[in-house]
C-alpha cells in the first residue's frame, strides 16, 4: 500500500505557480528524499501532503485516504524549526508529546537520551536536539514521518546516529519523507524525488538519477580570464583541488574557452553536478 | 606569507569556546573550517578578524581583512547596487574605480538584473553572493566566510563556491566555514572542528592517511564502534585488525571525522 501519495498536486498562490500537478508516493518501509532547490516546492509539498495547506488541485493522500480526513496520529512531522518547548526538559518535551497523541511515553534510555533527560532543551546541543525531535514526532509509532531537513547543522556523528533513527524506522514499516540539501545524504535514501519550479525532473535510485549525466573535467591550471569566460557562457566551475570541473557547457565549448584540447575531457557527473543541471 | 591563528584559546563566561586552535592562511588558498552548530567556526573568524578576545595563542591578518558574518552583512532595505556603493564609500574607493568594480562583480555573481532589487527581495543564494561581492570588493589581502553556503540549495552552493574559488585565484587567502563536510574537497586545506577542539588538519589526503586502524564495511551493526551509512553499516578497527564478517573499505573523509568525533566521545 502507497502510505504517503502526492497525485497531480498543485499549489498557486496568486499568479505563482509554487507546486504543479505532481505525482509521487512513498511505500511503507520506504525513505524517500525530496530534493531541489530552494523555492522549488519542497515544503509547499510537504505541508500539502500534511493537511497544513490546502491543493489548489489534485489530491494529497495518507494510506490511500484523503488527508484531510486522516487521523492526526497516522502521521508525524519534524519541522524545519524543530517544534519543541525550549523551556521544558527532554523528560517534558517527550511526555507532553506522548499524553497529545494518548500514548505512554517513550524509553529515553533506548533513545540514547537518557543523560539529558532533565536538560532544559534550550541547553541541549543541536544534534541532541534533533534527536529528541524526531522522538517528539514518532513516540506515537506513526505509519508516516515527514522530516524537512532532519539533520541540519549537525556533526557527521550526529547526522549517522539521526539517520540510524529514521532508518530504524522505516525497517519498522513506516514510509519515511524527508527533505535535505545534504547531497550525500541522498544515498541515504531508498528513492529520491528531484524538484525544480514547483515540478519533478527526476525520480529514482541515486543511481538511476546520475543515469548518463556528464560533466567537463579540466586537468591542471586554467587562467582567471578563461575561468570568467566560461562563467559568461554559463558554465559553473569547480576547483577540484587539483583541476577544475565545469557543469553546464559540454566539452566542446569548454575546449573553445579554455583555448586547449588536452586535459580537457567528459568525465561521469558525480550526483550534485547530476542535480545542478537538471535543476538548471 | 601566513596569516591565520595559532593554538588560540577562547572562554566564553569561563567555558572553552576554542582549545588551542591553529589555522594556517596564505595568499591563494582557500582554507575550510567544518563543524557542526556549536563546533566553534563563529568564535574562530571572529578570532582571526579580531572581533573577539583570545585567551591564549595568537592571530595575524593583514591590514586589508574583510569579514562576512553568517548573517550575509546585506542591509534589507538597501538595493543590490546601493549595498555596494555603500561599501566602496566606506572604503573610500574612487568613484571611477568603484563604478568599474561593482560593474565586475555584478555580472561575475550574476546580479546585474537585479541591481534595482531591495536586499529583502533576494533569494538565499543572491543574498550570499551579494554579501561576498561586498566582501571582496575593497580588494582584500584576506577574505573569511562565516557559513556563507548554509540553508542555500546545492544550485546556488556551486555557484557561490565557483566565485569563491575566482576570489582565491586572485590571490587572496580564504577562510570559509561550513557545516557541509563534502565542501572540504574544494579547499586546499581543511580543519575539522568539534565543540572547540581540532578534531583534524590538513589536506583531505593527508586527514585521510593520518587516520589510525581501518574501516570496515558490514550489513549489521557491530559494537559501539559503529555506526550506520546508506544501507549498509561501517564498523572501526582502531588496531587495524580485520572485523568478522566485515570488509575492509578505504574510508573517506565522512569515515575519518566520524572515526575522530567517536574517538573524542570515548575518551
Amino acid at each position: 500500500m502507497t502510505s504517503i501519495e502526492a497525485r497531480g498536486l498543485t499549489r498557486r498562490f496568486g499568479d505563482v505557480v509554487a507546486v504543479d500537478t505532481l505525482s509521487f508516493g512513498v511505500e511503507g518501509g520506504e525513505v524517500v528524499g525530496l530534493l531541489g532547490a530552494n523555492g522549488a516546492g519542497k515544503t509547499t509539498t510537504m505541508r500539502m501532503l500534511l493537511g497544513l495547506l490546502t491543493p489548489t488541485a489534485g489530491e494529497a493522500l495518507i494510506g490511500e485516504v484523503p488527508v484531510s480526513e486522516v487521523d492526526r496520529r497516522a502521521m508525524g512531522y519534524v519541522p524545519q524549526g524543530l517544534g519543541l518547548y525550549p523551556d521544558l526538559t527532554v523528560t517534558e518535551n517527550v511526555a507532553f508529546a506522548a499524553a497529545s497523541f494518548g500514548v505512554p511515553g517513550p524509553s529515553l534510555a533506548e533513545a540514547g537520551l537518557e543523560h539529558i533527560a532533565d536538560m532544559r532543551i534550550g541547553d541541549v546541543s543541536l544534534g541532541m536536539r534533533r534527536r529528541v525531535a524526531f522522538l517528539v514526532a514518532s513516540c506515537h509509532r506513526p505509519a508516516v514521518l515527514i522530516l524537512d531537513e532532519p539533520t541540519s547543522g549537525v556533526g557527521p556523528l550526529g547526522r549517522a546516529r539521526l539517520w540510524e533513527t529514521i532508518r530504524q524506522s522505516a525497517e519498522a514499516g513506516t514510509a519515511v519523507l524527508v527533505s535535505t540539501h545534504h547531497m550525500e545524504e541522498a544515498e541515504e535514501c531508498d528513492r529520491v524525488v528531484l524538484m525544480a519550479a514547483g515540478s519533478k525532473v527526476a525520480e529514482g535510485a541515486v543511481r538511476e538519477v546520475i543515469g548518463q549525466a556528464r560533466t567537463v573535467a579540466v586537468a591542471g591550471d586554467i587562467g582567471g580570464e578563461a575561468l570568467a569566460a566560461i562563467s559568461d557562457e554559463g558554465g559553473t566551475v569547480l576547483s577540484t583541488g587539483s583541476g577544475w570541473r565545469i557543469v553546464g557547457l559540454d566539452v566542446d565549448g569548454v575546449r573553445r574557452v579554455v583555448g586547449a584540447e588536452a586535459g580537457v575531457e567528459e568525465v561521469p557527473a558525480t550526483f550534485e553536478e547530476a542535480f545542478v543541471a537538471l535543476s538548471r | 606569507m601566513t596569516w591565520g591563528a595559532r593554538d588560540v584559546s577562547v572562554l566564553y563566561a569561563g567555558r572553552p569556546a576554542l582549545v588551542e586552535v591553529t589555522v594556517d592562511l596564505r595568499p591563494g588558498q582557500i582554507a575550510i573550517v567544518v563543524g557542526g552548530d556549536g563546533a566553534g567556526k563563529t568564535t574562530l573568524c571572529r578570532s582571526v578578524v579580531g572581533l573577539e578576545a583570545v585567551a591564549g595563542g595568537r592571530v595575524s591578518r593583514p591590514a586589508r581583512t574583510c569579514f562576512q558574518p553568517e548573517t550575509s552583512g546585506v542591509w534589507p532595505e538597501l538595493t543590490v547596487m546601493e549595498n555596494l556603493e555603500f561599501v566602496a564609500r566606506g572604503y573610500a574607493l574612487d568613484r571611477f574605480h568603484a563604478r568599474s568594480r561593482i560593474a565586475e562583480l555584478l555580472e561575475l555573481t550574476d546580479l546585474a538584473d537585479a541591481r534595482d532589487r531591495p536586499g529583502r527581495q533576494l533569494s538565499g543564494g543572491m543574498r550570499q553572493k551579494l554579501g561576498v561581492a561586498m566582501a571582496v570588493l575593497s580588494e582584500p589581502e584576506l577574505l573569511v566566510l562565516d557559513e556563507p553556503t548554509t540553508g542555500l540549495d546545492p544550485v546556488s552552493r556551486l555557484e557561490l563556491w565557483s566565485f569563491i574559488d575566482l576570489s582565491a585565484r586572485q590571490g587572496r587567502a580564504v577562510l570559509v566555514t561550513s557545516t557541509y563536510l563534502d565542501e572540504a574537497t574544494r579547499a586546499d586545506v581543511v580543519t575539522v572542528l568539534d565543540e572547540g577542539r581540532v578534531l583534524a588538519s590538513g589536506s583531505v589526503a593527508e586527514i585521510i592517511s593520518g587516520m589510525p586502524g581501518r574501516i570496515f564495511v558490514s550489513n549489521r551493526k557491530i559494537g559501539k564502534q559503529s555506526w550506520r551509512r546508506g544501507a549498509s553499516w561501517r564498523a572501526w578497527s582502531e588496531t587495524g585488525d580485520p572485523i568478522p564478517g566485515a570488509r575492509a573499505v578505504e574510508p573517506d573523509l565522512t569515515d575519518v571525522v566520524t572515526v575522530a568525533a567517536l574517538a573524542g566521545e570515548q575518551r
